[in-house]
């Protein structure tokens, strides 16, 4: 809680005409013996004005520095104030820059009228009040466990032991079979791995075995599997399931590195597999290369699987989305959620790149085998990516391997046994048939988590990852830019469980996941949040003597991050959390908040704008919460993009539209704002919001506020969510237009005055 | 000893690499030749496959940056010279004068005064810009930079008047011990006046697919409405031509890997803007691996796209209207056509940056420009600088990248 705070004006960047010397006596006089210090600095970033801040801190015992000027995203650097709170207050972008006058006039420069010095009044004396019910958060550190738990002793699981280790970190390798190297095992070779990437060569996964098994950092444990997983990150519970037993090991996080296993044939069947003899898949053909039983002297490889797909295998993805979330138990019941096997067809197509490259390989095979050996690739795209295409180019060059875009027609068994393939739209024409010994069909990889929890949280959610349809069943993440994040802290998927991959890529992603395992335990144990808020000090604290077991928080945290005793109260893991206050969304009661984030804090800040009693005379007042991830920013663009928006609305910014609780918003309607408008990310499959769900959650928050306003005889349209994404700059002004077009035509809030 | 790490180049490889690192609890220092961070995803208008805008992803990395005192980042910066060993390097940088003060100023008005213009490098010849400039959207550093070398001697009587531009700022050379070093020096796009046969560069209506990014971004010198560069006019007709310097030992010998994901996803831009426009992508293969086969198949049920396998053989203008007449060869249909289009957009490569330069380093590099070397020496190539990369694949590389530095540098 600030209790002396120094309020400072940036004269070169506000302008706009307003007499700031007058604000800081008017915000002075309101605030008293809060605010003993407000001055104006004709440029604040200069040395002297800072040094001259540092001076009133010391002489006047000030805890807390309110700067009001440019955008708080930028400058950022310039004002760090040991041991003092400093907060900003937006009058530039989002207060004089965007400023008009309601006749869509813009201001005079030289004097500013009344309504802005109305708007960027109120916007200070937020600013105030919002630092007065700030604390300085003080973050809340984990047990400080820092030994990594990586679940697959395959080729990426090796990695990331090793790598763990190699980075100081104890390591325990859980692996399901009885010996280490999975997959990677039965490869007679691998596509090239590296420079000049044109020849197939050893996996070398014996030395991976080797190096883990003489790391005296890491404890392997064979035929094993993770039964249960508890806790938080910086102190989990691992219970490994052993033939011996279970036994309970102390983790700080998880690399999930299980691989993948073989699609099932039935999605083959169309080709002719289980019906006609030699038609084979890649893994049975790499199977027979590495045992050295090819026969086969002219083989052709099947990469164009239209025959055994639907004309849209994805089309049931277009129905309305099932409730993401499994229902919740019934009271006292035990929480058994039946995992939904997530294997379909499409894991044949997702799985391309692989088989395009993989058949490149075993035509290799082929050629290597027989004299005169004959490959046909018969493709649809030869999905051959990036610096692979070196491989590609080698491959053709080969005596014996032919290429050719085609569409299968059939595959039909000739007398003698060998196969007739009869292809359209080749290169060379219609009607072609291919006679072969063998037909090979592609592998689909199907990722582990598809069919079975494999972390098997023991969490109050559930023990699989949430969003699996979304993947495939991949444990993959909905983010392009950070691909490890996922809905549960802690634990960081790598290698084909995430995304069909090949060697070379699984093993970045195994040292990729394993850093964001090592960061995710240090920033356990330093209390303080990972991604997006990383370093945020707060975590929610509950007041749980006016908990009302309602289990609100516990079921809507998109991370999971709360559990929950038998009567329902929450039991916080802070180190699951992402700090975007959907919880606090969430209470009905206000239990949950933030040291500098909370129900208070926002309502005291709503109470502070001044609303005309008449809107005839006055103007409407309209609130508009805005995420402060992307609505915020896409706000602050568009004013330096010379657009404006009417004098009457006031920008509070939130840190996820999911932290928005309805208190606020009945705390405005009751006050006599007219309107609320809340800026938040997209939601949907394609979802942008930093938290996942904050958004979505927002929206369906609302519709049981627009309910609550309508039997109070407010009109529900009042409050209106809208998805921005952060690049909407240009058309955010006409959003906040119409918006307050509507409310001017409707008038008044019905409680404006009582 | 240091156990710093330098990351050099501050795209998106380069940001994920030091942050990363840097939450860890290691000191990393970013060196960025131009004046902004975020690098070449800041130019475009959307990410495949979900159609997100990158400048959401890089606004949480430089919040992640403004949170860490562990990250220190020069701008207009190079490295020129490195000398030691893993562990231990002393690295000399040069910074250019950025010519304004340390402040959030806004010069938009003093910028928009100055009366020379010059070509904007972030708009890939599509716009000019003042010598004054903040080009890049939701810029990071948000503070203007100026171009001396530019300003008319009018330019520099006003600029020399403001008190937040410095003209007498000089060039600085510092420099910083480390440890490791993460090379993530990025991309460029491939010289497409080398591609003489399709036209580039010589006619307006002939753009990139990085043009065409600039071309539909809101920020872009058309405010995101995709128009003919010749004479702004809408297009009905569009033609992408897959593969323009990739795949070719005359060029650029591997695939660039982004580009047929881009130029699907280019397609889709196009016809969200103009309802009735068609469009054609000639293609050697469609490459989408993964789940992005999910959005192959949604940009195939598009009626008025087609998707056809054939080799542009060729590139020509009618000067009259500004038409780009496209002889394609259909190698399915095994006929050789010309089809007339209102703009062409050519799926140039990504080249390596570090093409043909000369390395302040010892590391090796392969034929192209890639670094396919140096771990041994604590030097670590991450995003496409090692290889052609998305951007998912970009941040896993940046995110591994960091480990290998910390794993040098832990406990010295």
């Amino acid at each position: 809680m600030a209790t002396k705070i120094g309020v400072y004006f940036d004269q070169s960047s506000i302008g706009g005409g307003l007499d700031l010397e007058s604000l800081a006596d008017t915000v002075g006089g309101k605030w008293g013996d809060l605010t003993p210090v407000c001055k104006v600095f004709p440029v604040l970033a200069d040395k002297k004005a800072r040094d001259e801040i540092a001076a009133d801190i010391e002489e006047e015992g000030l805890d807390g520095v309110l700067l009001c000027g440019a955008s708080p995203r930028v400058d950022w650097d310039l004002y760090d104030f040991d041991g003092v709170l400093v907060d900003r207050v937006n009058l530039r972008e989002q207060g004089v820059m965007s400023y008009k006058n309601p006749d869509g006039s813009l201001a005079d420069p030289e004097a500013a009228p009344a309504l802005l010095e109305l708007l960027v009044t109120d916007y200070v004396n937020m600013g105030v009040v919002r630092l007065q019910k700030t604390t300085a958060p003080d973050g809340s550190p984990s047990e400080g466990v820092r030994r990594i738990l990586v679940l697959g002793g395959g080729w990426t699981g090796l990695t990331a032991a090793v790598n763990g280790s190699l980075a100081g970190h104890e390591v325990v390798l859980v692996e399901k079979d009885e010996a280490l190297g999975g997959r990677a095992l039965g490869l007679l070779k691998t596509v090239p791995l590296s420079h000049p990437y044109t020849d197939v060569h050893d996996t070398g996964i014996e030395k991976k075995i080797a190096a883990v098994q003489a790391d005296d950092n890491i404890t392997v444990y064979t035929k094993a599997k993770l039964a249960k997983l508890s806790g938080q990150p910086g102190d989990f519970t691992a219970t490994i399931a052993l033939a011996s037993g279970e036994q309970e090991v102390k983790v700080g996080a998880v690399v999930l590195a299980t691989g993948w296993q073989p699609q099932d044939t039935k999605v083959l069947e169309p080709f002719g597999y289980g019906s006609l003899q030699n038609v084979v898949t890649a893994a049975e053909f790499e199977k027979m290369a590495k045992t050295g039983t090819i026969t086969a002297r002219r083989v052709a490889f099947i990469l164009n699987t239209s025959l055994a797909e639907p004309a849209d295998p994805y089309a049931e993805l277009c129905a309305p989305e099932a409730p993401a979330e499994a229902p919740a138990p019934a009271e006292g019941e035990a929480a058994a959620p039946a995992v939904k096997d997530h294997e379909s067809v499409r894991h044949l197509p997702i799985s391309n790149a692989i088989s395009s490259v993989v058949a490149l390989k075993q035509a290799g095979y082929v050629c290597d085998a027989f004299d005169g050996g004959q490959a046909f690739i018969l493709y649809d795209s030869m999905v051959v990516q990036g610096i692979h295409e070196r491989f590609y180019k080698a491959a053709q060059d080969r005596l014996g391997v032919m290429m050719s875009k085609a569409e299968i027609r059939s595959i039909t068994q000739a007398a003698d046994g060998s196969l007739n393939v009869l292809c359209d739209n080749t290169l060379i024409g219609d009607d072609i048939e291919i006679n072969v010994d063998m037909v090979v069909l592609p592998t689909g990889i199907v990722p582990a988590t598809a069919k079975d929890p494999i972390v098997n949280f023991d969490y109050r959610q559930g023990p699989a990852f949430p969003d699996l349809e979304l993947f495939e069943g991949y444990a993959d993440s909905n983010y392009i830019c950070f691909p490890y994040e996922t809905r549960r802290t802690g634990v960081y998927a790598a290698g084909c469980v995430r995304q069909p991959m090949m060697l070379d890529a699984a093993e970045e992603d195994a040292v990729g996941a394993t850093m964001k395992a090592i960061q995710c335990i240090e920033s356990a144990n330093k209390g303080v949040a990972v991604h997006p808020r990383s370093g945020d000090l707060s975590y929610p604290l509950f007041n749980f003597v006016r908990c009302t077991q309602c289990k609100r928080c516990t079921e809507e945290c998109p991370f999971g991050a709360l559990d929950d005793d038998e009567k329902g109260t929450p039991k916080p893991n802070p180190a699951r959390c992402r700090r975007c206050g959907t919880c606090m969304g969430a209470c009905p009661e206000r239990v949950i908040s933030f040291a500098n984030y909370n129900i208070d804090q926002i309502g005291s800040m709503i109470r502070e704008i001044n609303v005309p009693p008449d809107m005839k005379k006055g103007g409407p007042r309209v609130i508009i919460l805005a995420c402060e991830n992307d609505a915020y920013p896409a706000l602050d663009m568009a004013a330096l993009r010379g657009k404006h928006w009417s004098p009457y609305v006031r920008i509070i910014p939130v840190r996820c539209l999911g932290s928005v609780n309805a208190i606020w918003v009945a705390d405005a309607m009751s006050k006599g704002i007219d309107g609320v408008m809340m800026l938040g990310c997209k939601y949907g499959d394609d979802y942008q919001c930093h938290f996942v769900k904050g958004s979505e959650i927002c929206k369906r928050r609302k519709e049981n506020i627009a309910e609550t306003l309508n039997r109070l005889g407010v009109e529900p349209d009042r409050v209106e969510q809208y998805e921005v994404a952060i690049d909407e700059y240009d058309k955010l002004p006409g959003v906040i237009e119409d918006f307050m077009n509507m409310i001017l035509e409707k008038g008044p809030n019905p409680f404006k005055g009582y | 000893m240091s156990n710093s790490i330098l990351v050099v180049g501050g795209g998106f490889s380069g940001l994920t690499a030091a942050i990363e690192a840097a939450e860890v609890g290691y000191e990393v220092y970013i060196v960025e030749k131009t004046p902004f961070l975020g690098g070449r995803v800041a130019q475009l208008n959307k990410y495949f496959p979900k159609l997100c805008p990158p400048s959401c992803g890089l606004e949480i990395q430089f919040q992640r940056i403004k949170k860490n005192p562990r990250i220190k980042f020069f701008t207009q910066a190079e490295v020129t010279a490195v000398s030691g060993d893993a562990g231990n390097y002393t690295v000399k940088v040069h910074i250019e004068p950025r010519g304004t003060v340390p402040s959030s100023a806004d010069l938009s008005l003093l910028a928009s005064s100055l009366e020379s213009d010059v070509d904007n490098e972030f708009e890939l010849g599509l716009a000019k810009r003042k010598p004054l400039y903040m080009s890049v959207p939701f810029a990071f550093p948000s503070r203007f930079v100026l171009d001396k070398a530019a300003l008319s001697r009018a330019d520099e009587l006003k600029v020399g008047k403001s008190a937040f531009c410095d003209m007498n700022e000089a060039p600085r050379d510092i420099e910083l011990n480390v440890g490791s070093i993460v090379v993530a020096t990025g991309w460029k796009p491939y010289d497409v006046t080398k591609l003489s046969n399709l036209g580039a560069g010589a006619f307006a209506n002939c753009v990139s697919n990085m043009q065409l990014e600039r071309l539909a971004s809101a920020s872009g010198p058309t405010a995101g409405q995709i128009k003919r560069p010749s004479d702004g006019k809408a297009p009905k007709k569009v033609a992408f031509v897959q593969c323009a310097g990739s795949r070719d030992q005359n060029h650029l010998n591997y695939c660039s890997y982004i580009c047929c994901m881009a130029s699907l996803k280019q397609a889709l831009y196009v016809r969200e803007q103009y309802p009735d426009a068609e469009v054609t992508v000639y293609y050697i293969d469609l490459r989408t691996p993964g789940r992005y086969d999910k959005f192959l198949r949604k940009v195939k049920a598009d009626e008025k796209i087609a998707l056809v396998k054939g080799k542009v053989a060729g590139v020509e203008e009618d000067a009259a209207t500004g038409d780009v007449i496209v002889e394609v060869e259909d190698a399915v249909k095994g006929e050789k056509r010309k089809h007339r289009y209102d703009l062409v957009v050519l799926a140039t490569g990504m080249q390596p940056s570090l093409a043909g330069q000369k390395l302040p380093f010892d590391v090796p590099v392969d034929e192209e420009g890639f670094i396919v070397g140096g771990e041994e020496k604590g030097i670590f190539a991450a995003g496409c600088a090692q290889k052609p990369l998305d951007v998912m694949r970009t941040a896993q590389s940046g995110t591994s990248a960091a480990l290998k530095a910390i794993q040098t540098v832990r406990g010295r």
